[in-house]
């Protein structure tokens, strides 16, 4: 078996401190911080923005992560597709929960929601299908941003407050985004508007990424305790679902 | 009551499907088989009942013992089939006398033909609610006895039974040729051409207009019945409703009442309006048609329109034109643009169904110009299922004088957010998507299961029926106006297209078996 390839490894490291950093970085810190000659970390660099992986801010000179990169997930599913392929799983799982199903894909540092089932009361609603809802502060938006270093990156410096319990600190922010990924789930307690609160699991895409997520989303009381964890019930409830999705995802990308 | 499920049976075109629900009306456990279809010749679909049947059985088997349910778990099992398709069989052996032809098999078109000459051909569509068409079953049975050596006397002495689906799937689920019961129900029975859609029973007139024997046909029964109990994994269940498809999904989306209607967005489209205890016969080219029947009570009617091309315009614009990948992607290629750019697609196929009724006719694509892309082509496209489906809705409001107060929706072409508004745009009533989407299905639980008194009323029904989504009309009544206009001068370019040009014979099965 050959050696790893070591511009490889070092385009890897470098993505690996970009999507890392709080913002734009210049070469001379990157070459510092891998320790690599300046002329092998720009020759990297000139690649990976080639590809669009990574792009250089024109003013400044310094790189960030890419769009391309972001997109390598999600690029090949169809927003309309996710939600033909959702909507056999998403009914039943608002039949069963009795609450709001909503499908959101991530759309820059923020989520795109896909597909909206009603809560099955009688009420009046209205369908909240194409509108954007802040990443930081809702369950759909936790659950793609811990697959999506590329996309946290472009969250703003400061987070807005929606709530006096909205993660406004990047570090707990991280902190949460590092449990999602654990636990494969998201919860949003009270973070968006103060009383509702939502759970959401990852969808897998074609390649296996994450490219979109889908979360029951309804009052506080409905679906978490006093301390903000999700009912048992409803959370196995929603991860059947996104597992129900991705099946169906893979299943038709297998048969054309 | 213990048992805790209902089972559907749902006998389609391409595949059987078995499906157990609750009392909630919630889906607990599905199974499915596809069936092969046959194109022996151009204009040929045939399918093997025998084959269908022992699918059947398959998934009847998978579906209980996927959850570890019994024959004692189930209340009743209700069946929803294709309508139309005809199977014959013998009463002695249960084995079907040759191919059951398909709903689609246009092999009868000649045999219409020259009977349509006949002077009480006139007279079918008061009799039967139904104009004298290749599509329905009885020409498919006069086929099969004209062209099987000796079966006319064969069904004179009752050693054969003729069934559309339904009916071959009751006598073998209760017994077969141990004593199979041989009954269809009252909406199966009305897409015959052979029974009198007033009194529901088989109409003698037009029994000896298609030279059919009496004794070859199939008691007429009400939709919720129990026409006997089930064998096998089904032992002691009582097979208690059937519903043609379109009548079945007309009921599990609760369209109980007068003026309550349904359209199912499939391949093509059926729209169906419940018209009451009231006979209505369209003078628009609407059919008249059985939407259900409670046994001891009087039939309720239903006009019925169908689309041939909807669904299928998507396909061709993915397979034919290949500008998209996937169905669902026509939405993302429509909403590149904010309007149709002045284009109009017309998919007369096949001619014009209802209801224009233009056979000669060959779909346009009309208003092009440099200016249009893609993204307009993709637009007109879902546009002409909306405009469709407005004509066919016009005509049943001249018909009946129902006004309709919300489309509910169902069927795979509902997940297009993009047309369901257009819809809601263009019939200018709210179009409302409910959350069981197996709409087929359900209804033929929930008629099974009200037949055996599993549900007590069509109200407690009604409240397990939920609004998945909704679009609101949000459409400049002028602009609708002047759209609907341009799609009628575009429909009007379609006319007579056959009658002054070479025709190029393209039939779609003339491509061998599939």
């Amino acid at each position: 078996m050959p050696g790893s390839i070591q511009s490889i490894e070092r385009a890897a490291a470098i993505l690996r401190l970009l999507a890392a950093g709080p913002g734009r970085v210049r070469l001379a810190e990157i070459a510092a911080a891998l320790q690599l000659p300046r002329g092998t970390a720009h020759g990297i660099l000139r690649t990976l923005c080639e590809v669009g992986f990574v792009a250089q801010d024109g003013a400044s000179g310094k790189y960030q992560l890419g769009t391309a990169l972001l997109q390598l997930g999600s690029a090949h599913l169809d927003v309309n597709e996710l939600r033909a392929r959702s909507m056999n799983w998403a009914d039943p799982l608002a039949a069963r929960t009795g609450q709001v199903v909503r499908v959101g894909t991530l759309s820059g540092p923020d989520v795109l929601i896909v597909h909206h089932v009603f809560r099955p009361d009688g009420t009046d609603q209205s369908a909240d299908v194409g509108t954007l809802l802040p990443a930081h502060a809702t369950a759909l938006g936790k659950a793609l941003l811990a697959y999506s270093p590329a996309a946290a990156a472009l969250l703003p410096i400061q987070l807005t407050a929606y709530t006096a319990k909205t993660v406004t600190d990047r570090t707990q922010l991280n902190h949460e985004l590092a449990l999602t990924r654990d636990r494969a789930f998201a919860v949003e307690f009270g973070e968006h508007s103060p009383d509702q609160a939502s759970i959401a699991a990852p969808i897998h895409g074609y390649g296996g990424l994450v490219a979109a997520a889908v979360a029951v989303h309804g009052d506080v009381d409905d679906l978490c305790d006093t301390t903000g964890q999700a009912w048992p019930m409803m959370l196995s409830r929603v991860r059947d679902c996104a597992q129900a999705i991705t099946r169906d995802l893979r299943r038709a990308r297998s048969t054309g | 009551m213990s048992q805790r499920f209902v089972m559907s049976i749902d006998q389609g075109t391409t595949s059987s499907r078995a499906i157990l629900f609750d009392h909630a009306g919630r889906l607990v456990s599905a199974a499915q088989r596809e069936h092969h279809q046959h194109f022996p010749k151009p204009g040929w679909v045939e399918h093997d009942a025998a084959e269908i049947w022992r699918n059947v059985g398959k998934v009847i088997s998978r579906v209980l013992t996927d959850i570890g349910a019994t024959a004692a778990d189930i209340a009743a099992v209700g069946i929803t089939n294709q309508r139309e398709t005809t199977v014959v069989w013998d009463r002695a052996t249960g084995v079907p006398v040759r191919p059951a032809i398909v709903w689609q098999d246009t092999r009868t078109d000649t045999l219409v033909a020259i009977l349509s000459q006949h002077a009480l051909a006139a007279e079918i569509p008061t009799r039967s609610g139904l104009p004298l068409a290749s599509y329905f079953s009885a020409p498919r049975l006069r086929w099969i006895l004209d062209e099987t050596p000796g079966l006319r006397e064969r069904a004179a002495r009752g050693e054969v039974l003729f069934g559309t689906m339904e009916t071959w799937l009751i006598w073998n689920l209760t017994g077969g040729r141990d004593g199979g019961a041989h009954v269809t129900d009252v909406t199966n029975a009305s897409r015959t051409l052979l029974m009198d859609i007033r009194t529901l029973t088989w109409d003698r007139e037009l029994l000896s207009f298609f030279d059919i024997p009496e004794a070859i046909l199939p008691e007429i029964r009400p939709s919720m019945a129990t026409y006997g109990l089930g064998r096998g994994p089904l032992t002691g269940v009582p097979i208690a409703a059937a519903l043609g498809d379109q009548q079945a999904a007309l009921f599990g989306q609760t369209c109980f009442a007068a003026g309550e209607a349904k359209c199912t967005y499939g391949t093509g489209s059926f729209l169906l309006l419940n018209t009451g205890h009231d006979l209505v016969t369209s003078t628009h080219g609407m059919l008249t048609t059985i939407a259900y029947q409670l046994e001891g009570e009087p039939a309720v009617y239903a006009l019925e329109g169908s689309i041939a091309i909807t669904g299928s315009l998507v396909q061709w614009f993915r397979d034919g034109l290949g500008l998209i990948q996937t169905a669902a992607e026509i939405e993302t290629l429509a909403r590149t643009v904010d309007n149709n750019g002045g284009c109009y697609i017309v998919p007369a196929f096949y001619g014009l169904f209802a209801p224009r009724w233009r056979p000669e006719a060959r779909g346009v694509i009309a208003g092009l110009t440099t200016y249009i892309t893609s993204g307009h082509l993709a637009r007109a496209v879902l546009e002409a299922t909306g405009w469709q489906t407005r004509e066919v809705l016009d005509a049943m409001n001249a018909d009946s004088s129902l006004p309709l107060r919300t489309l509910k929706v169902d069927g795979g072409m509902t997940s297009n957010n993009l047309l369901m508004q257009f819809i809601a745009d263009v019939l200018d009533v709210p179009v409302v998507r409910p959350m069981v989407t197996e709409t087929v299905s359900l209804g033929a639980a929930y008629a099974a299961g009200l037949s055996v008194g599993y549900w007590p009323d069509l109200q407690g029904l009604r409240r397990n029926w939920h609004r998945a989504a909704e679009w609101q009309p949000n459409m400049d009544p002028v602009a609708r106006a002047e759209e609907y206009n341009n799609w009628h001068h575009a429909v009007g370019l379609t006319f007579d297209w056959t009658h002054n040009t070479t025709p190029r014979t393209n039939s779609p099965q003339s491509q061998g078996d599939a």
